[in-house]
């Protein structure tokens, strides 16, 4: 066993764990957050996506002792992230502004995705923000100045959002989500 | 039933209502309780499959010893100490998804993959090393084992029965005259890819006794026919099975029956003497879940010169998975699209030494429009006509095969409508239309799938703290059946969704259809429909003998309810235990004789990259009759989700088997290819929404299919406007079209 120390959605976790095991199960199976879910535990589908220290990874891909001293954020704790963060309650947790679009526009079906495709989507936008850039961003340029900006933003947001698989077949509605996020972030 | 209605005039009705789905915030705040996320009170010990590394044959040798003596192991369960069941596959007359689903029995091996042991240890970790130091030595039949039923013709034989039809057979006028008569003739064989379901959720279940009381958390499609499948393989009464599905991360068919983790899980649980969970890995998911098995399809077409069709041959092949009686019917489309004076379709299977072989999203059709509305164009060609104007002239005016009346038929508003929100202006020369190295093509297909009504129950009981729970074993795979039968209920007891409390996915409550075959919204729906308004006359009788009667509708606050002036307080109502009715729907109720469909039509545009064949979809368009629909928005995530299956099908998803070993090739997302959000151009959808009486209560058709159906064969239209090239395989790779691209 060996030790580990994790912050995982603002709480500080003192812990002793098997080396094997992957940030994935030891969140899930040590820390009973289920929402991270487990589709391939290959690197291969995205279900697991969870943001650490501002960037999203694969947590299936990640062993837990890797990640001494980390800060960890799951789909538990997203909502806490955003800015204006109201009361929660058991019926009506508060929700990211992409949670709450992913309800408007109904960009989930089974749902099993859904956790992995939000954290994805929030450090995706927030990748745009920063101008990083994406195997189709127009070199040189940020995607708001090229001339067919709007094409191009679709563009990068799938290119973005293909590491997380969806077999229900959300892509347009994620699509159309995280549109709405971002042009209300502008 | 409108003056049953609340007088409250809403502005739209429940039912209809684009609504949010009700188990959203669940969904999306990470709170939705998947099997996989059940906890049991005592401590959850996790059970990890050890595969067959070859097959058919028997167990040489299968030495556990390292593996038990491993750090944290609790039991490793093998044919040796595994506790009895009824022989795999019994009783014949079972059916498949309640047959035995015997594990570890013997030393038999069918198929490369099947479970030979289960390790079961306090922690995954320690669990999945165990695995590893298993020593298994399979000796293979001398004779070999079939793999590639496509070579093995000569062992072919007419399945007893089809999936959704009963006669692998039909032959409809007199197929050689015909075919000698016609003046145009086209004919072509297809190959249609092994496919896998590849739900997101990998098959799962957690098992824990309570003395001989069984209970499994699990992801399911069917409930009940889970609950017999178990009673069936471990000898015990249905009574002593408790079935948990509130949530199912996707199905497709894969998740019909129960699979051999189900089983491993409850074994072990009951050796271990506590809860067990067994995960599929995705690896395993694509050997010990069902596939859908590779066809291949022999299509002949004749016409006359004026582009009247005159026959229709389509013979398929496929391998059957030894011992597990599915055959797939791809020519279930070919008996009911188009009007022909011949008609003639059969199935043949192969017994196969291979995983099994299932339904999968759209069965029949999926696969069988992907092949026939590709010889359709090529036949509209062959005519000289628009393949628009060839669809449209070769209407039936009764069901094709069969000569049942249509309870309706709407393919032609579909087919027009599609035309004209695509603006369909006719094909072009293949290869003609270009945009610099992109050649551009646009193809059209019709989409077909056969509406089903099965039965189901369903019961509510309005509780004292005034919300409606609405209560039935049906399941929720994405489908949106929590919205939607809220909204049902909702809409008839003339409440607002808000009041309704759906709860699913328990074999608890009473029986529904579960989730299949499109059948779900429309059979259990009907079920919740008529408890609801069983509900509401109780309640009104009960209100009159209380002295609150009169005419009017009843509304429902949650302390009171409310008849003109006066009212009634709720506790008065109902009491403490709430007050229950029960719905059910009888499918014979509705057997009028007619044939029920489905239809759409679709429109695609390629891109085909003229030096590297790389085909990307650039606009697909669907125009869809599902009789009336219960919620636009959940209906379109349905259609959009199966038209993204079918870019599937036709670019990119193809199971490989080696045909020497018997072995599964493509084991993981990174070689079975399904659709990323980058493949999925803009989608449009757009729904008749009108009403389909004949086929059940609600007027609704099946919906969750039938976007899949003529999605890929639009797509392959259009790759052979662009370049010229009739694709004869599926998915269509880069190399069928490289050697034929029109020159740069
Ligand atoms: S579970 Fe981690 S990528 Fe699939
Ligand atoms: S919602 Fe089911 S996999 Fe994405």
């Amino acid at each position: 066993m060996t030790p580990l120390t994790l912050t995982v959605n603002g709480i500080r976790h003192e812990l002793r764990v098997d080396p094997r095991r992957s940030l994935l199960d030891l969140v899930r199976d040590t820390l009973d957050l289920t929402g991270a879910k487990k589709g391939c535990d290959h690197g291969q589908c995205g279900a697991c996506t969870m943001i650490v220290n501002g960037r999203r990874i694969n947590s299936c891909l990640s062993l837990a002792v890797s990640h001494d001293g980390d800060e960890v954020t799951t789909i538990e704790g997203v909502a806490a992230r955003s800015a204006g963060e109201e009361t929660s309650t058991a019926d009506a947790p508060a929700l990211h502004p992409l949670q709450q679009a992913f309800i408007e526009h109904d960009a989930f079906q089974c749902g099993f995705c859904t956790s992995g495709q939000i954290c994805s989507g929030i450090a995706a936008l927030e990748e745009l923000a920063q101008d990083l850039p994406s195997l189709v961003t127009v070199s040189g340029e940020g995607f708001r100045n090229v001339e067919d900006a709007d094409a191009l933003l679709e563009e990068e947001l799938r290119e973005r959002m293909s590491g997380n698989l969806c077999r229900c077949g959300a892509y347009p509605n994620i699509l159309a989500a995280l549109r709405q996020v971002m042009e209300a972030q502008r | 039933m409108t003056e049953m209605m609340s007088m409250e005039v809403q502005a739209e009705r429940p039912l209809g209502r684009a609504l949010d789905r009700v188990d959203g915030i669940a969904k999306v705040s990470g709170r939705a309780m998947y099997a996989a996320d059940y906890r049991p009170a005592s401590d959850l010990a996790e059970g990890f499959i050890v595969e067959a590394p070859a097959a058919p044959g028997r167990i040489r040798r299968l030495d556990v010893s390292r593996a038990e003596d491993a750090e944290g192991v609790i039991a490793v369960l093998t044919s040796a100490n595994v506790p009895e069941q009824r022989t795999y596959g019994a009783p014949e007359d079972a059916g498949r998804f309640t047959q035995s689903h015997a594990v570890l029995q013997g030393d038999r091996v069918r198929h490369v993959g099947q479970p030979v042991a289960l390790i079961v240890a306090r922690t995954l970790e320690q669990a999945r090393h165990a695995a590893s130091l298993v020593e298994v030595e399979i000796e293979v039949d001398a004779e070999g084992g079939i793999f590639d039923a496509l070579a093995h013709e000569d062992l072919a034989f007419a399945p007893d029965s089809l999936d959704g039809a009963d006669d692998a057979d039909t032959q409809k006028g007199d197929l050689a005259r015909e075919l000698a008569g016609s003046d145009h003739r086209v004919g072509a064989t297809y190959h249609t890819a092994m496919q896998h379901a590849a739900a997101m959720e990998p098959h799962v279940s957690v098992a824990e006794w309570d003395g001989d009381q069984l209970t499994v958390h699990m992801g399911i499609q069917i409930v009940a026919s889970a609950v017999k499948a178990f009673a069936t393989t471990l000898q015990i009464e249905p009574e002593q099975i408790r079935i948990v599905s509130p949530f199912t991360g996707g199905g497709f068919g894969s998740k019909l029956g129960i699979h051999s983790e189900a089983v491993l899980a409850a074994l072990a649980a009951r050796v271990c003497d506590r809860p067990v969970r067994v995960v599929q890995t995705r690896r395993s998911v694509f050997v010990n879940a069902p596939h859908r098995e590779r066809h291949r399809q022999e299509l002949e077409l004749g016409a006359t010169a004026d582009g009247t069709l005159t026959a229709i041959r389509h013979d398929n092949l496929a391998g059957m998975a030894r011992d597990y009686a599915f055959a797939e019917a791809p020519a279930s489309p070919t008996r009911a699209s188009y009007a022909a004076p011949a008609i003639h379709t059969s199935h043949r299977v192969v017994a196969a030494d291979i995983p099994t072989v299932d339904s999968m999203r759209a069965p029949g059709e999926a696969i069988g429009t992907l092949t026939l509305e590709t010889a359709i164009d090529e036949m509209a060609q062959a005519c000289g006509m628009d393949p628009l104007e060839f669809r449209l002239r070769n209407m039936p005016d009764v069901d094709p095969v069969s000569g049942a009346p249509f309870g309706d038929h709407r393919l032609e508003s579909c087919l027009r409508e599609g035309a004209q929100r695509f603006g369909w202006d006719g094909c072009v020369a293949p290869g003609s239309r270009r945009e610099g190295r992109l050649l551009i093509g646009r193809g059209l297909a019709a989409a077909i799938r056969p509406n089903m009504l099965v039965g189901a129950e369903a019961e509510i009981t309005l509780s004292p703290d005034g919300r409606f729970h609405v209560r039935t074993d049906m399941t929720d795979i994405g489908t949106g059946s929590y919205t939607i039968l809220t909204q049902i209920a909702a809409d008839t007891l003339g409440v607002e969704p808000g009041q309704v409390v759906t709860e699913l996915g328990d074999s608890a409550f009473p029986k529904s259809s579960g989730s299949g075959g499109s059948f779900g919204a429309a059979s259990t729906g009907s079920a919740v429909q008529d408890a609801a308004s069983n509900l509401l006359s109780a309640l009104r009788d009960r209100c009159a003998a209380l002295g609150l009667d009169g005419n009017g509708a009843l509304a429902f606050t949650l302390d009171s309810v409310r008849l003109g002036e006066r009212s009634l307080a709720l506790a008065d109502l109902v009491g403490p235990e709430g007050m229950t009715a029960s719905g059910s729907i009888d499918p014979d109720d509705f057997d009028t004789g007619q044939a029920g469909y489905s239809y759409g039509a679709q429109f695609a545009e390629v891109a085909v990259d003229a030096v590297t064949g790389e085909i990307r979809v650039r606009r697909l368009l669907g125009v869809f009759d599902a009789g009336r629909i219960l919620n636009p928005k959940t209906a379109r995530s349905q259609l959009l989700g199966g038209m993204i299956f079918g870019i599937g099908a036709a670019l990119m998803e193809e199971g490989v088997i080696d045909p020497r070993s018997g072995a599964v090739m493509a084991r993981d997302l990174a070689d079975y290819h399904i659709p990323v959000n980058r493949d999925v151009p803009a989608l449009e959808v757009h729904m008749l929404g009108a009403s389909s009486p004949f086929a059940n209560p609600l007027g609704a058709k099946g919906i969750g299919e039938l976007g899949i159906c003529g999605a890929g064969p639009a797509i392959a239209n259009a790759v052979h406007e662009a370049t010229g090239v009739r694709p004869r395989a599926f998915p269509i790779h880069l190399d069928h079209l490289l050697p034929n691209l029109p020159p740069v």
